[in-house]
């Protein structure tokens, strides 16, 4: 392996060459046999079929798979965004989380928190994220959340399922329940419903009463009209409960809603000082309103957002911590200069530090770039087998097509290949700068 | 990093009055944005954490949060019942001979190679490093074919050796440039005086580069050992019955919602390790990420 010492050479010299090379041996046999032999064959491979150590030549067909097989096609699509989205966003938060740690003295502990989920694997994180994911806002926390922002902005109707139990009721247009029956002051309005499950019933409520009449007033009552056995629709009997909670309108002749309440534990309900006329009873739509069901986080049309953010939440923190870094070496007299030249905290963040760190943050937006070309077990482990076509990646899809059943060698190589001219530039970019520090 | 960041005099009394009130004033809210976002980062672990000691009969209709209303539900039961499941404890062994012995190889072949680049003359050795750091990058998509059809033929396949070698051969180019970049840093002085006196390279190898070497060593063992105990795909690959915990798992997800009281445990455990040898270990590994965040 050693060529022939140089004329001027010392004594000695060619086993100094022998030393090193027997240094290096154990190296260049792992990386011959298991990093530049595969890379000759991958390339070769991708040239020939589905099958065999070579099978037959067929050209570039492998190649135009790429881009004609649809789930490929997606893989090349959802790496696109995953390129376009993860490194910026990764880079963002970090600047943002190390300039922000900066100034607490908590520093060490925010970092440990969002640096943790770089040392579980891709795969824990998957799994901890389908949990978060569940789609039944019961299951999933992101959805529990959900459900709890959109009580919060419309209250979720006290009756999802409710339906009329009598003839003179009937549903409207709008989602709720009207009483067909006119109504002057003075006159009871008998809302009963049927359909609601005996759990759904609120745990407030009592047995119904049938209001007395009040002159000047519109009382009534909402109530389960059921009990166990049945009973006569309509009509207000023992072992039925009144409704708590609803809101009922009363609405003049033209439909307008005159006044609005709710009904107490027994069901009943008075509208008071009501002015000569006829009136309609009516429970409101938003009774009825069903409750936020979640998102499907999981679903084909989600997953590959969901995957993003539980690969941003592992990767924040890399960046937050290389940024750090970077941040700490950078000169203090240049930013204290420019807080006392009467620079304000953003100026001093978009003209001094930004600029300053641009090298730190290229590195990190590179880097980044490699990793999600490379993304595959997070996508494995997240997204249940139903979309796993519809979040599928380009590292995923050539795991699929060679060992996943279909078993292509020729189109795995090639999607293989695929990969590696991508990361092409990034590996020349390395070896520029390596050049550059000799 | 944050010593460093601790160590650099503030020169606050210089500043207006009214500039250092704005600032302290700032600092409420970063104080809290910080809080929300530490606590948003924490969630789902802890998530996983609860969900894996509730019984499963009451995640089919409630998330783990209702623990915080019936802390009684608590139980290691799942754990109980894992402690005794013979699949997963061999999935542990497995993952632990992969991860150990990888760790191991890299260090040794790495340590080697990179002292013959930093330190050792012979032909072509600025040309062959410059052919590892283009291999930094090389993703192992691009090996996984050739070296099936080569494992078969080798009965390499389904063995704790086969993984840990292909785990060693895409861990070497980053174990020789980190441990390169580090030993090209040791004084030459040492050195020279060493082999001055006659020691041999092997000697100077061990008694003065590794020793000298030590913190780089250590953050590249932690890095080999986390990415070999995290991996997936090189073992769904090579291995049939010789099964990491990752991918013991990833054989019961297909079932997710009524093995939950298995999965959720047995990724806990999965997570412990790496998290304990990275609290143990943590300024050792942000410092190899800091050298190496170029791969």
């Amino acid at each position: 392996m050693v060529a022939a010492p140089p004329p001027a050479a010392e004594p000695g010299k060619l086993g100094r060459y022998a030393t090193g090379v027997l240094f290096l041996a154990p190296a260049v046999a792992v990386l011959g046999i298991w990093l530049l032999y595969p890379v000759g064959y991958t390339i070769l491979r991708s040239f020939f079929g589905q099958t065999g150590y070579l099978g037959h030549w067929v050209g570039v067909d492998n190649y135009r798979h790429l881009f004609t097989t649809s789930t490929l096609v997606t893989a090349i699509k959802n790496n696109a965004i995953w390129v376009g989205v993860v490194p910026a966003l990764v880079t963002a938060l970090g600047l943002i989380f190390a300039v922000l740690t900066e100034r607490v003295r908590w520093a060490v502990a925010f970092k440990t928190v969002v640096f943790l989920p770089m040392a579980i694997s891709a795969f824990a994180t998957g799994v901890t994220w389908r949990i978060m994911y569940q789609q039944d806002p019961s299951l999933g926390a992101i959805n529990a959340l959900g459900r709890a922002v959109s009580d919060f902005v419309s209250s979720p109707g006290v009756l999802p399922s409710a339906l009329p139990s009598a003839a003179n009721l009937v549903a409207t247009s709008s989602g709720g329940i009207l009483l067909k029956t006119p109504l002057h002051p003075g006159g009871v309005a008998l809302l009963g419903l049927t359909g609601i499950p005996p759990d759904s019933v609120p745990k407030s409520a009592v047995q119904a009463v049938r209001p007395a009449p009040k002159p000047g007033d519109v009382v009534g009552v909402v109530w389960r009209d059921f009990r166990p056995g049945g009973g006569k629709p309509g009509v207000v009997e023992k072992e039925e409960l009144g409704i708590p909670g609803v809101v009922v309108e009363l609405r003049s002749s033209t439909g307008k809603v005159v006044q609005r309440t709710s009904t107490a534990p027994n069901g009943t309900f008075d509208f008071s000082n009501v002015e000569a006329g006829t009136y309609q009873a009516a429970v409101s739509a938003q009774t009825f309103a069903k409750p936020f069901g979640g998102y499907a986080w999981l679903g084909p049309k989600l997953i590959t957002p969901s995957l993003l953010v539980a690969y941003i939440w592992i990767w924040a923190g890399f960046a937050m911590v290389v940024i750090g870094a970077g941040l700490s070496a950078m000169p203090r007299d240049v930013l204290e200069a420019a807080r006392t030249d009467g620079a304000t905290e953003l100026q001093v963040f978009r003209r001094v530090t930004v600029p300053l760190l641009a090298p730190v943050l290229s590195v990190v937006f590179i880097t980044m770039i490699i990793n999600v070309l490379k993304v595959f077990d997070i996508v494995l482990a997240l997204a249940p087998e139903s979309t796993q076509s519809n979040a599928s990646v380009i590292a995923l899809a050539m795991w699929r097509t060679a060992f996943g059943g279909i078993n292509d060698f020729g189109t795995g190589s090639a999607i293989a290949v695929f990969l590696f001219l991508l990361v092409i530039p990034v590996l020349l970019l390395n070896i520029r700068r390596f050049r550059r520090e000799v | 990093m944050a010593t460093a960041a601790a160590s650099v005099p503030m020169p606050a009394r210089r500043d207006p009055l009214a500039a250092r009130l704005v600032r302290v004033a700032a600092k409420g809210p970063v104080n809290l944005v910080l809080a929300v976002l530490g606590l948003l980062w924490l969630v789902p672990t802890i998530g996983l954490f609860l969900t894996s000691i509730l019984p499963q009969s009451t995640l089919a209709s409630k998330g783990w949060w209702q623990i915080f209303s019936k802390p009684s539900l608590a139980t290691f039961s799942n754990y109980d019942a894992l402690i005794h499941n013979h699949g997963l404890l061999d999935a542990l062994k497995t993952t632990a001979y992969i991860a150990v012995g990888n760790t191991a190889l890299v260090i040794v072949i790495g340590a080697l190679a990179g002292y013959a680049f930093a330190w050792l003359e012979f032909p072509g050795r600025d040309a062959l490093f410059v052919v590892v750091i283009g291999l930094l990058v090389v993703p192992l998509q691009m090996a996984l074919i050739p070296m099936f059809k080569l494992y078969d033929y080798a009965h390499l396949f389904d063995t704790v050796f086969g993984i840990v070698l292909f785990h060693v051969a895409f861990g070497l180019p980053f174990a020789i440039f980190l441990l390169r970049n580090f030993f090209v840093g040791i004084p030459k002085d040492i050195l020279e005086s060493a082999r001055i006196d006659g020691a041999s390279e092997i000697w100077i190898f061990l008694r003065l580069i590794l020793p000298l070497g030590l913190p780089a060593i250590a953050s590249l063992g932690i890095f080999q050992f986390l990415w070999t105990w995290n991996d997936l795909i090189v073992a769904l690959t090579f291995g049939q019955n010789t099964q990491p915990i990752t991918v013991w798992i990833f054989g019961q997800l297909r079932e997710f919602g009524s093995s939950i009281d298995v999965i959720a445990p047995a990724s806990f455990i999965s997570l412990v390790i790496p998290l304990a040898v990275f609290f143990a270990f943590q300024r050792y590994f942000v410092q190899g990420l800091l050298a190496g965040s170029v791969k």
